[in-house]
């Protein structure tokens, strides 16, 4: 599906910028991404070696192992899969709580660490297996719950009240993040 | 309030890790460089899916083709009732995280934040993520070419999300 989309990206945009006849300008965007691609790297790069290393130590010294075993209870109905106490359970946990905060830059290296370390659990490596997908569903549903980027928006265009929408969000996140969970399982029980 | 809590997570984050790992015997130091020199193999895998995604994203919103379709669906959302100002930031959202919060800077501008307009667009922000984002993200990370159903599954939650926000800015703030 992913494959269809780019390719519809892709092919739309080069014939809507061929009827428009501003060739200059598709000429430097199609050039412009790779530089863009490479900035957005560098941006992300060091942000995961500094926690990627802070995470470690968390590794090593057992922390994540311990929190992992207070949130097993939960995490284990969402993720029969996984055994009990892996790691990947402690790094989606530390994933999902960062991003609570808003915090999108930093939870980022935990969930690929989550990843990695739930890929060395599936069996067909090309294929996403299904704690992978409910990982990610929960994530894309959105779970941040102090959206601080927004607060600080607001902020800037003197908001009466820049954090009133909070409680929306929380609300909004809570119902799409329950309904994500159901659809991920009503899908799955099927097969 | 907020503001200082969410301030506050990260610091208090690296000095519980850091304390516990002294009080566990833990060379800190080593283990921290060992864990950072594991950057350098992941951003050489996030860079391709992210060149292929910025690529094919951006050739698209620069093209104008989202305002073809817009207007091809105008009819449908003035019959639900769904304020047109915000349709382009909704559809952006799942797609990128830095676009639809430069719309919704725009909304804020010509509406301002406290309207009606500007609340919805606040709590879509706020509430929703970039399932493109992360799922090429995420995936290309670990290699994973078949995701299954999670797109699709994403991408209906990101429109339940946009809905609900919609419908509870109305119940709250009449």
């Amino acid at each position: 599906m992913v494959n269809k989309i780019w390719a519809f990206f892709i092919v739309v945009g080069i014939i809507f910028f061929l009827t428009t006849g501003d060739l200059e300008t598709l000429n430097y965007e199609i050039l412009n991404s790779a530089k863009n691609s490479f900035e957005m790297v560098t941006k992300i790069f060091p942000v995961m070696a500094l926690w990627l290393g802070i995470m470690n130590i968390a590794k090593v010294s057992g922390l994540l192992n311990k929190i992992s075993n207070i949130l097993s209870p939960i995490l284990g109905k969402l993720f029969p899969e996984i055994p009990k106490g892996h790691e990947s359970l402690s790094l989606i946990a530390s994933n999902i709580v960062v991003n609570m905060f808003g915090l999108g830059n930093a939870a980022t290296p935990f969930g690929l660490k989550a990843m990695k370390s739930l890929q060395l659990l599936n069996k067909k490596k090309n294929t996403a297996s299904r704690s992978m997908i409910t990982f990610l569903i929960i994530n894309t549903s959105g779970v941040t719950l102090i959206p601080t980027t927004v607060i600080s928006l607001r902020m800037m265009y003197q908001s009466k009240h820049p954090t009133e929408i909070v409680l929306a969000c929380i609300l909004a996140t809570t119902i799409s993040t329950i309904c994500a969970i159901t659809i991920d399982y009503l899908i799955t029980r099927r097969r | 309030m907020f503001k200082i809590i969410s301030n506050l997570i990260i610091p208090l984050m690296v000095l519980g890790i850091v304390i516990y790992g002294i009080r566990q015997r833990v060379n800190v130091y080593d283990v921290f460089i060992e864990g950072a020199k594991e950057s350098f193999e992941m951003v050489i895998s996030l860079f391709p899916c992210m060149l292929a995604m910025i690529f094919g994203i951006n050739l698209f919103l620069k093209s104008n083709a989202l305002n073809y379709f817009l207007n091809l669906l105008k009819p449908f959302f003035s019959y639900l009732n769904i304020p047109l100002e915000i349709i382009p930031m909704a559809i952006m959202r799942p797609i990128s995280g830095s676009s639809s919060l430069a719309i919704l800077n725009n909304l804020f501008q010509e509406y301002g934040p406290d309207s009606f307009i500007g609340r919805v667009g606040s709590v879509i922000q706020g509430s929703t993520e970039t399932t493109f984002y992360v799922l090429t993200l995420y995936f290309g990370s670990v290699g994973i070419k078949k995701i299954r159903h999670a797109l699709w599954v994403g991408l209906l939650v990101d429109l339940i999300g946009i809905l609900v926000s919609i419908i509870i800015v109305g119940l709250f703030f009449q």
